[in-house]
């Protein structure tokens, strides 16, 4: 794999003017068709259902999505290292049954839950961070433990649906801001939004971000040049720990409950979306706003057979697997040329 | 006379499986107790074979493909398709995508149809591993989403029941005392350690997942070899997810085999095979697919919450990761020295 180093886009810009299309370099055109082929689905679904077109449906499609979203934001940087996370999907179980059972049955003020429950997924990150960091062990494995443990310990603390009654938390699920004739974006919606400024920023502007780079690209290149790599590799695992107790708080309030199995296969749906934004998993190659259009292709998707009505839920997965199939081809085809 | 060694690798998982084993014999009465019933064996022992027959199946052909430097992370949604595909030609209900194909109720031809059904499936991820050259976790991801999709997509999203005496053989039949899963389990094990270990075959395998470039320089088709492996292990999917549906008498096309991909990589890596690639033990995978048995076992028996297994898995993947590396090893063995002196 060619390390695609922080150095490329100066490289595209030194050939500014001979190229009419010279913004389509090898990190940039999966982006590029990832938002054509949001494109293309949106435009698609509007013609063919009526109402499909109403801005409403597109704030929804935000809102939605959200917890989804800001999971996957804090995955698309474990990925750019060309790490895994796959426990955040149970996070966001985990995240919620202990906010509802805090919130509802120790009567903890909803604030202070959120916190604690934050703070323990940045901890749990970030202690899975550790082990990858001091005793090498694969991402994957330890992941997966992240996954058995937050499932059990969400099962544990509940094995039932907890509902919160807060007054809090269905004021802000009402919460939003008012478009005018368009209609409303929803709180989820603006922190969909917001963590994927954020991400925008820290990867593109910090040297966090550009660290993160190096590392999927070449991790040992990375070391010999004495970047912080360890450093980086823990923090990226504890900001996607954040991300996914982030999108349990966001999961609680939008349903205003907590549920200890929410969340079951929701690591691979982001990952999916992470994807099909146009990050490599082999690290190195990606866009944080990818995974925002990532995450609306798969959002329309459901949408759309939502609206058709008459196809069945497993149409949603096979289309998926479907559009991952031809991404990842695509994306190899191009690796091939390129080479 | 020569006393066969001990592989290095096996100390730990087999220590492990003992001290499990030491806990239930000292503490659950009975638990090794087998007693004969109409010429079957009962007890808690037949019941750990008998339960972990699938992961053992998943593991091994997961144990190959984790050799090969892959992984299958399709197993559980392979299982549910050949499981969907084998009571829908059963059952025959309205809407079953196979509906034009009647087999009369005969076990052998559906059984193979739907292990066609699971070989298909591991050649799709086979081909774009090997020949589109797509990284395995997202190549197996793909069927892993879908796969569940296709598996509701036959069923038309019902649980389909059956009655079917011949098929359900598979699931809670005897043979020779023993429950037909243990049977077949064993029987894939023996086939798979012959032509991995009696034949160069396993040797292709772990040159295909150590070094990629060298083998191929030392003759060695690459491509062909891991298509293949990613064949039997969906292959060896396909029958888990056989003995599974007869076992329920139904075939549950969102919740068959869930999460049972995680417990055979967990099974391969507990037995010593690397994640990496380049080296497999298939007594290993045996045993650690004993050990999760048995730990789950252990945890219904003794009546606590089964949702402990969860945390239980967890600590295992991490202890067994720990003892696996070669950073932990280095370190916890100079503050052991450090403690000594």
């Amino acid at each position: 794999m060619t390390p695609t180093t922080p150095s490329q886009p100066s490289l595209a810009a030194s050939h500014k003017g001979r190229e009419p299309l010279r913004f389509l370099n090898r990190s940039t055109f999966p982006f590029v068709a990832t938002v054509l082929v949001f494109v293309l689905l949106y435009t698609a679904a509007a013609i063919h259902y009526t109402g499909f077109s109403r801005p409403q449906v597109f704030l929804n499609l935000l809102a939605d999505n959200a917890f989804v979203g800001v999971a996957a934001v804090g995955l698309t940087f474990v990925i750019l290292t060309g790490g895994i996370d796959l426990s955040v999907g149970s996070a966001v179980g985990c995240g919620s049954i202990i906010i509802a059972t805090l919130v509802e049955k120790q009567h903890l003020h909803p604030y202070v839950a959120i916190l604690l429950v934050l703070a323990m997924g940045t901890g749990v990150g970030g202690g899975m961070g550790a082990l990858i960091r001091y005793f090498d062990l694969p991402p994957f494995l330890v992941t997966l433990a992240g996954l058995f443990l937050y499932r059990g310990i969400g099962l544990l603390v509940s094995t039932e649906s907890v509902s919160i009654m807060h007054p809090l938390f269905s004021k802000l699920s009402m919460a939003g801001v008012p478009l005018g004739d368009a209609g409303s974006l929803q709180l989820s919606a603006i922190v969909f939004l917001l963590v994927v400024a954020v991400g925008i920023y820290l990867s593109r502007h910090t040297t966090f971000g550009r660290v993160t780079y190096a590392i999927g690209g070449s991790e040992q290149s990375a070391l010999l040049m004495g970047l912080p790599v360890g450093r980086t590799k823990m923090g990226v695992y504890a900001l996607s720990g954040f991300c996914s107790a982030l999108a349990s708080v966001v999961y609680a309030v939008y349903t205003s409950s907590g549920n200890a199995n929410a969340g079951t296969g929701l690591e691979l749906d982001a990952i999916a979306a992470v994807v099909v934004g146009g990050t490599l998993l082999s690290g190195g190659t990606g866009y944080v706003a990818g995974t925002l259009v990532g995450v609306l292709i798969f959002g329309v998707i459901q949408t759309a057979i939502t609206f058709q009505g008459t196809l069945s839920s497993w149409w949603t997965k096979i289309a998926a697997g479907t559009l991952l199939l031809l991404f990842i081809l695509l994306q190899r085809a191009m690796h091939r040329r390129a080479r | 006379m020569r006393r066969p060694k001990l592989p290095p690798t096996l100390v730990w998982p087999l220590a492990a499986l003992a001290l499990v084993l030491l806990y239930d014999a000292l503490t659950i009465p009975g638990f090794f107790h087998i007693e004969m019933r109409d010429g079957h064996l009962y007890g808690s022992l037949v019941d750990i074979l008998n339960r972990g027959a699938p992961v053992l199946l998943l593991a091994l052909g997961m144990t190959l493909v984790l050799s090969t430097g892959g992984v299958d992370l399709s197993v559980g949604a392979v299982m549910a398709i050949t499981g969907a595909t084998a009571a829908g030609l059963i059952a025959r209900p309205e809407g079953f995508a196979l509906a034009g194909l009647d087999l009369h109720g005969s076990a052998p031809a559906i059984v193979a149809v739907s292990l066609v059904a699971g070989l298909a499936a591991g050649l799709f991820n086979g081909a774009l591993v090997a020949f589109a050259e797509v990284q395995p976790i997202v190549a197996t991801l793909i069927l892993m989403v879908a796969g569940r999709g296709v598996a509701q997509l036959l069923t038309a999203g019902q649980i389909i029941t059956f009655e079917h005496p011949g098929f359900q053989f598979l699931g809670s039949g005897f043979v020779a005392g023993l429950p037909f899963p243990v049977t077949v389990a064993v029987a894939v094990f023996l086939v798979t350690a012959a032509l991995s270990r009696g034949t160069a075959l396993g040797l292709f395998v772990e040159a295909v997942g150590d070094n990629p470039t060298a083998s191929r320089f030392a003759g060695v088709n690459a491509r062909m070899v891991k298509l293949l492996v990613y064949g039997f292990c969906g292959l060896c999917a396909g029958i888990a997810g056989l003995i599974g549906t007869a076992d329920i008498k139904a075939a549950d096309a969102n919740n068959a085999g869930l999460y049972m991909e995680l417990d055979a990589i967990l099974a391969a890596a507990i037995g010593g095979t690397s994640l990496s690639g380049g080296r497999f033990y298939l007594s290993g995978t045996l045993v650690g697919a004993l050990l999760l048995q048995t730990l789950t076992t252990t945890i219904l028996t003794k009546g606590v919450p089964p949702v402990l297994t969860l945390v239980v898995k967890a600590a295992v993947v991490v202890a067994v990761c720990l003892f696996q590396s070669p950073k932990f090893r280095a370190v916890a063995g100079r503050r052991f020295r450090r403690d000594a002196a």
